[in-house]
């Protein structure tokens, strides 16, 4: 280490300048390596035409982990058996989705031919209700003391945005933890003076505890976002209220909110596409249970295609296309909301 | 080092014509200083030079070879840009080799070349340091040093003194008209500020609108302005300017209108006198004092005195414009004069 | 002194007298700093206890374990207790065995003499014990090694591709204008809006015709290319003057040179950013290696917790343990970046 500062004539400035000459060293060594090559592409092709040089890694990826798989998606979803490979499955046009959409009544479950996707669509509506609003509600009330003048302000940002960067395995196991039978939150029950609850067992508490725990790892997130736009406002405004008598309540209603929606908006938004797809925590938790109280659509399109004995993957494409085009829909909001907030 | 040839250089961005058709050579060893209005075209020029535009017709030659498609870092040119654009993640020894080390030049020979350079410019003590701990004219200097060490065919500068304080702008030019001395290099210069063309240039290209409007020597820009134009750009402060018949005895002939420099209206007994004025502003700089007048039909009037004065506002003032010195334009806004006139391109 | 301490702690900014609304702010905030902080801290305090210790109902708040004797004449060391004696006095005995409501116990000091004692006369004699076995377990028993192994290196390698593709990405749609910008920006913003939760077989296709299927090449190369760190990057280096590329161009480096001399050094406070949260996110993904790491030998550290909560229903121990070393690295890279990574977010949104 200290012959590579050496040779660059960098004095030794503790471990920072180290590692730092030990990166120029390894990046002098990749520019020798890539240099040539790269200059006789661009002798060959010319300057004007590098940037596609530039894109192709970046682009090659994306069509073939992004674009292809959504072609191949659509073909699943209009071809049947059990092959993998589209040769080897039979095209049979809509019988998917028809499957898929055939319900005496779209208000009963039970009574739809894939009586599990709809189960796992009306898990994740209700999940996704009660979450935003939790969500939502949550982060603003954080963000807005957040943004009081209190002292140890990074501290306890950071208390709330730590578990944004959980792993949703982590993040799970430590609720299963508390909540199991003879857990730490029956502990706390008991010698309360109340009775074990049994929360996985019961679909209510598991729905309850899903929210919860999404909530509990998410909020930071979002908590942020607000509290960047809580920040935006300029100061003088509160202070010319301030100067016109107006009363607490009335800022927040009149100033803050209207100021903050934009945000607000963006976040609401963010929270919607987020909770259409969740997955993780909740498969963690509990399970998809008890019975199906907690599966959600997209568990229900992993188990279809994955974790079955028999992987139909045109039932889970095609429940995949529908999914997809919900997201689109929700994502071009987005991306109209985000983009009306920065102009 | 070397020549450099355009011929019939238009650029369009768009439907707006930037440059409409500059032909210009200039000779190897050259000061050239390119200057004008913002909006000229004089930075777009430079930078179809340096190959960092395209042109939309027209060809460039450096050194009687065909460059106009070559690649900006394929003609052999150094520019010092008006930022300096120093790296700023590098020290000045890297700045200075950057170029060196991507022409692929030995390590003993760069070393060597910074050395050099760094020598030149006194900047020696700060080889180690980045561009960030370095004052404005520190900055300036690696800028140029970086363009140095290169040998390059042709230096390029891009009004690289307009982020220096009035006192630092002034010791650079003469650095630099010194550097020019030593290297000999073919230099082309883009600045707005007429001072520094006419103490820096062999040949000044006055630019307006995309088109050039005269070429020649300082002098000759200061004392043959070859229209309306370079009259009033060259010279501080601007030439007057007057309709003929305001001045007795010049109504006859071709000229609409009469130049006359400030220094070259004196104040005289009022029986010579061409025009009498009202003095609205004096201004003592010491050695010499600017009056600002107004004449008859409230066409405004600049008379520069040597040394100090004790008119006030509003006193009135008997001038005479020395004959030898009037400029006269016609109605075009063309000097008029006998002998054709050096340059102003065809449109 | 207690004036000072008084005001230390109880003055609010500014120096304004209380009002109702900062006990509120300041009671929301420790129930916040309870309610985030207390469960990974149970986690973490529960991780070091033993399996009995895990069994207690209720449990003890650390890890405690009950204190054991050798008593001559006994084979098994004897968990030692507590006892209320008939007269009140309070020994410390060691229990043979117990038989209904009645304990056999002995007095380690004179083991000859058997004392029986109603059951709830006893109270467990306990020492605090850090079970570190159940760190140190896994490592021989379950290939732990090898799981934190699988993550590391995917995490690791998959963060190199992301920031070399995404980086040369938005270099080229930063610094140039040229034939198809805009479609290539527009198949980049479409990216955005196709998780992986909907292409999961097709991508699995595309992988195992590609022949990763059971390989870590599987997990690393699909998310490579993210849209979110080309617009990121892309974003950064539109503040890079372009005075310092074309000074580059004049100075004659190659594009290439440019990008790698000039732009990636100025770009690394973005860059940084970027590898953050991929480290982030290669370390915590789930669904996707779920789907495609069938064999135990490639599974990273969440696909094999999930594994091992689902087989070893009652090992506890080892599972707790094993999250906590999950944990512990995003942990760290928190404490250390946390104003990096909180203003990183705030300012791009994405996470």
């Amino acid at each position: 280490m200290t012959d590579t500062m050496r040779t660059h004539g960098a004095p030794a400035r503790g471990p920072s300048a180290a590692a730092a000459a030990v990166t120029t060293g390894s990046a002098n060594a990749l520019m020798r390596l890539t240099d040539p090559p790269m200059r006789a592409v661009q002798r060959l092709i010319g300057a004007a035409r590098m940037p596609y040089i530039f894109l192709l890694p970046n682009l090659l990826f994306f069509g073939l982990f992004v674009f292809l798989p959504i072609g191949i998606n659509i073909v699943f979803s209009v071809t049947g058996g059990t092959g993998l490979f589209p040769s080897e499955r039979p095209y049979v046009g809509a019988e998917h989705y028809a499957r898929l959409l055939d319900c005496g009544s779209y208000l009963e479950a039970g009574s739809c031919r894939e009586d599990l996707f709809w189960r796992g669509v009306g898990n994740t509506l209700t999940f996704t209700v009660f979450q935003m609003v939790a969500m939502v509600l949550f982060s603003l009330i954080t963000a807005l003391v957040l943004n009081r003048p209190i002292r140890g302000r990074g501290f306890f940002r950071a208390v709330y945005f730590f578990p944004v960067l959980l792993s949703p395995v982590v993040v799970a196991l430590i609720w299963k933890w508390i909540l199991q039978r003879d857990g730490l939150l029956n502990a706390v029950l008991t010698t309360a003076g109340g009775e074990k609850i049994l929360f996985f067992v019961d679909p209510g508490w598991a729905m309850f505890w899903a929210v919860f725990v999404s909530v509990w790892a998410h909020m930071g997130f979002y908590t942020l976002i607000l509290l960047a736009g809580l920040q935006a406002i300029p100061r003088d405004v509160y202070e010319a209220a301030e100067m016109d008598g107006t009363r607490p309540w009335r800022v927040f209603h009149r100033i803050t909110l209207p100021l903050l929606w934009p945000n607000l908006l963006v976040v609401l938004v963010l929270v919607l596409i987020r909770s259409v797809q969740v997955f993780d925590e909740v498969f963690v938790l509990t399970g998809g249970g008890p019975g199906t109280a907690t599966m959600m659509v997209v568990q229900y399109i992993y188990t279809t295609a994955f974790a079955n004995q028999v992987q139909n993957f045109g039932l889970a494409g095609a429940a995949s296309v529908l999914l997809g085009a919900v997201l689109f829909v929700l994502t071009l909001i987005q991306l109209f909301l985000t983009r009306r907030r920065a102009s | 080092m070397a020549g450099l040839e355009l011929r019939g250089i238009r650029k369009d961005y768009g439907s707006t014509a930037v440059l409409k058709g500059i032909d210009l050579s200039i000779a190897d060893g050259e000061f050239v200083v390119f200057v004008g209005p913002s909006g000229c075209g004089k930075s777009t020029l430079l930078r179809v030079i340096a190959g960092l535009e395209t042109v939309t017709a027209g060809d460039i030659s450096i050194d009687g070879a065909e460059v106009t498609r070559t690649a900006a870092s394929d003609r052999g040119l150094a520019m010092v840009f008006q930022s300096y654009a120093l790296y700023p993640h590098m020290t000045v020894h890297q700045n200075m080799s950057f170029a060196l080390e991507n022409m692929g030049i030995a390590k003993a020979e760069i070393a060597a070349r910074v050395d050099r350079a760094a020598r030149m410019l006194r900047l020696t003590d700060y080889l180690q340091r980045r561009p960030a701990a370095l004052s404005g004219g520190q900055r300036q200097r690696v800028a140029i040093g970086r363009a140095i060490v290169r040998d390059p065919k042709i230096f390029l500068f891009d009004e690289p003194l307009s982020n220096l304080d009035a006192e630092l702008r002034v010791a650079t030019r003469k650095e630099l008209a010194a550097l020019h001395a030593e290297i000999g290099g073919t230099m082309i210069y883009v600045t707005h500020d007429q001072v520094e063309a006419m103490t820096l240039a062999d040949r000044i290209v006055v630019l307006n609108g995309g088109r050039i409007e005269q070429i020649g020597t300082p002098l000759e820009l200061y004392n043959r302005p070859a229209n309306l134009f370079v009259a009033g750009f060259i010279g501080s402060p601007r030439m007057n300017l007057l309709p003929t018949e305001l001045v007795r005895g010049e109504a006859a002939g071709p000229a609409a209108t009469l130049g006359i420099r400030p220094e070259h209206v004196e104040p005289c007994q009022e029986a010579d006198a061409d025009l009498t004025v009202r003095i609205d502003l004096v201004e003592q700089l010491g050695g010499e004092t600017f009056l600002y007048a107004t004449g008859p039909n409230d066409i405004p009037l600049t008379i520069r005195c040597d040394g100090q004065s004790r008119l006030v506002r509003g006193d009135l003032l008997p001038v005479r414009l020395r004959r030898d010195h009037l400029h006269r334009f016609d109605a075009a806004g063309l000097a008029c004069r006998s002998e054709p006139l050096p340059a102003r391109s065809p449109s | 002194m207690t004036g000072k301490l008084r005001r230390l702690l109880l003055a609010r900014r500014g120096g304004a007298s209380w009002h109702w609304t900062d006990v509120a702010s300041y009671a929301y905030l420790a129930l916040g700093v309870l309610l985030m902080f207390g469960p990974v801290l149970w986690l973490a305090l529960s991780s070091f206890k033993t399996p009995a210790a895990l069994l207690e109902f209720p449990p003890s708040l650390l890890p405690m374990a009950q204190s054991e004797v050798s008593v001559p004449g006994y084979p098994q060391p004897l968990p030692l207790f507590q006892v209320t004696m008939e007269d009140g006095s309070v020994r410390e005995l060691a229990q043979v065995r117990r038989v209904g409501i009645v304990a056999q116990m002995v007095d380690p000091a004179a083991p000859g003499q058997t004392i029986r004692v109603p059951a709830d006369r006893r109270t467990p004699v306990r020492h605090m014990a850090l079970a570190v076995e159940n760190y140190t377990d896994p490592l021989t028993q379950f290939d732990f090694l090898r799981f934190l192994r699988n993550s590391l290196v995917v995490t690791v390698v998959a963060t190199i591709i992301t920031l070399i593709i995404n980086s040369m990405a938005a270099y080229a749609l930063s610094v140039y204008e040229f034939r198809g910008k805009s479609v290539a920006m527009l198949g980049v913003i479409g990216t955005l809006m196709i998780p992986i939760t909907i292409i999961l077989a097709p991508v699995y296709l595309v992988v195992t015709k590609l022949g990763f299927v059971d390989s870590l090449w599987a997990v690393i190369l699909p998310g490579a290319a993210t849209p979110t760190g080309v617009f990121l990057l892309r974003q950064y280096m539109l503040t890079i003057p372009r005075d310092l590329i074309e000074a580059a161009r004049m100075d004659k480096a190659s594009e290439w040179r440019i990008y790698a001399r000039i732009v990636m050094p100025l770009s690394m406070p973005a860059l940084a950013v970027l590898a953050i949260f991929s480290v982030m996110w290669r370390w915590n993904e789930f669904l996707w290696p779920l789907a495609v790491l069938t064999k135990t030998e490639v599974h990273t550290l969440p696909i094999a917790l999930n594994a091992f909560q689902g087989e070893l229903q009652t090992q506890w121990h080892y599972l707790l343990a094993m999250t906590v070393v999950t944990l512990l690295p995003v942990a760290l890279v928190f404490a250390f970046l946390q104003r990096f990574i909180t203003s990183g977010i705030a300012n791009t949104g994405m996470k």
